[in-house]
């Protein structure tokens, strides 16, 4: 059926094809085309060898709460594929219930404890990831706690006070030096450990607040809040609580080709139209000058514009606008080179949760193709 | 093609039998710390058993067209499956849908032309935990890298 010989394309085919164009008012190309039959005489078939030579990544940065790197040479369906699950699918610990024995604050209960639930929490990884599990709510009927175990509930309490600061100037205007706990805040939530919590949650691996400064209420004196609060394992698809990312993202890096020359006052237009470092400024040298047809015959030691790092470009158009670069410029996009940006909310380290999404999508591919072998007997 | 129930149901009241034991805060002290290992144990081998059947042939399928209903998958899985599924060059035509927002369903249709739907499916599946094997063999190899290189020890 198919020939025997397959043609690649040239490198500079298989760039335009993996260019996404930007032009002024529209974008061009924007659909993957490498699936078998589209080409006449190529072969696309899916290789995991071919794969594996054409994958590539790129590390940009990697800190615990904020890792950047690409992936070069995979589709969007499974670069979008991971994103997603970065942020539906990759459990976290949050807090779920909140048993308010007594709230006298301004803050009605239900705003608190919708408050409370969206606080990040961090704790010891090993406890956090393995031996906390996953919690089932218990029946109609059946007792509130009949689930609650030590592998899959934490216990935090939350009991604060106002009181008058007897020490503070009597015309002190300032109610957190007039008054003892007029803020409450995250780190006034206290972690009870519970049977072999205090296994893996000790010392420095207690269940605690990533931020300890984040706000949750504001009191007067008298005023006081007294209550409890369950912790459970959750996914973000069902309340984004427990996404443990504050943003996972990619956008496709920027590509700018410059067709021809940009010189003098231009060149320096040319550089404003990009955020700084994305356009340099060089003077035309004797290689350039004596290449016929490449424009730049006469203008040796002028100023033109190189394109410097592409990757720090935000893809505005302002270049695109004005009517001296018209003809001079192309914009686009590489459709196979992904600049992801994950930042976690510090339950997992960022790079770690990216193996994780990898190995989430693996788990997922293995349950279902056992789940076909189920189906067809 | 109704698969296990029968099995499920089974699973799903051993599941309530496990409910009956006490929180370990309330346990006495003489239980052994083993026996508390056996039980988590048999738990995470349990979880795989009682999966429910998720995938399922819609009526009207024959074997080189097929529409396969996956439920509790989305566009996540939808998608990267479709790709997949498209690059073999035995399928004719693959297109996923998600019939209606409020059910969590997702259907997959795949006709051939040579070869069944579902063998397509399967080699999809397969293919994709293959490249999820390369992304993060490559992302652990890469990290590992530049963690030495820039001194971030972690």
């Amino acid at each position: 059926m198919a020939p025997s010989r397959h043609a690649a394309p040239s490198a500079e085919e298989h760039l335009r094809r993996n260019t996404v164009g930007i032009n002024k008012e529209t974008v061009s190309n924007v659909s993957s085309t490498d699936f078998p039959g589209h080409f006449p005489g190529e072969d696309h078939a899916f290789s995991i060898e071919h794969f594996q030579s054409a994958f590539s990544i790129q590390f940009h940065r990697n800190e615990a709460n904020d890792a950047s790197f690409s992936l070069i040479g995979i589709d969007a369906s499974l670069a979008n594929a991971f994103r997603r699950i970065l942020i539906a699918e990759i459990p976290t610990l949050a807090i779920e219930d909140v048993f308010i024995e007594n709230n006298t604050s301004v803050i009605q209960d239900e705003v608190l404890a919708h408050r409370l639930g969206l606080v990040p929490f961090n704790g010891g990884r090993e406890g956090i990831h393995n031996f906390l599990k996953w919690y089932k709510k218990p029946a109609a009927g059946e007792d509130q706690y009949a689930n609650s175990f030590d592998w899959n509930t934490v216990r935090l309490e939350l009991n604060v006070t106002c009181t008058v600061n007897q020490d503070a100037a009597p015309t002190e205007n300032d109610p957190l030096k007039a008054y003892h706990h007029a803020h409450v805040y995250a780190r006034d939530i206290v972690f009870a450990p519970t049977g072999r919590q205090a296994e893996y949650f000790s010392g420095e691996n207690a269940i605690r607040p990533v931020n300890p400064d984040i706000l949750i209420a504001k009191l007067r004196p008298k005023q006081t809040i007294n209550l409890a609060m369950h912790m459970h394992k959750g996914i973000g698809a069902d309340h984004s609580k427990f996404s443990p990312v504050a943003t996972a993202s990619y956008r496709l890096l920027p590509l700018i080709h410059i067709t021809r020359p940009i010189l003098g006052a231009d060149a320096e237009k040319f550089q404003k139209c990009f955020p700084e470092g994305v356009i340099g400024l060089e003077p035309v040298t004797r290689e350039d000058v004596s290449k016929a047809g490449s424009g730049y015959e006469g203008h040796l030691g002028e100023v033109k514009a190189v394109v410097k790092d592409s990757m720090k470009d935000t893809v505005s158009r302002e270049a695109l606008r004005h009517a001296e670069f018209e003809g001079k410029v192309k914009l686009g996009r590489r459709r196979d080179h992904f600049i992801f940006s994950i930042e976690s909310t510090g339950q997992w380290d960022s790079d770690e949760l990216f193996l994780e999404s990898v190995k989430h999508l693996k788990l997922k591919c293995k349950k279902l193709e056992q789940q076909v072998i189920n189906m067809v007997q | 093609m109704p698969g296990r129930t029968k099995t499920q149901d089974d699973a799903s009241s051993h599941d309530a039998d496990m409910q009956d034991v006490p929180p370990s805060a309330q346990e006495a002290i003489g239980q052994d710390a083993e026996m508390r290992e056996d039980a988590e144990a048999e738990e995470e081998e349990e979880e795989e058993e009682i999966e429910a059947q998720r995938v399922r042939i819609l009526p009207g399928s024959t074997d080189t067209a097929a529409s396969f209903e996956f439920t509790d998958e989305g566009h996540t899985l939808g998608n990267a499956l479709r790709y997949i599924i498209m690059k073999n060059p035995d399928v004719e035509f693959c297109a996923y849908s998600i019939p209606h927002p409020s059910e969590p369903k997702m259907n997959i249709r795949i006709q051939t032309y040579d070869g069944t739907a579902v063998n397509a499916l399967k080699k999809g599946l397969s293919d994709l935990q293959d490249v999820c094997d390369v992304v993060a063999e490559k992302f652990w190899s890469e990290r590992q890298s530049f963690n030495a290189e820039q001194g971030i020890e972690r």
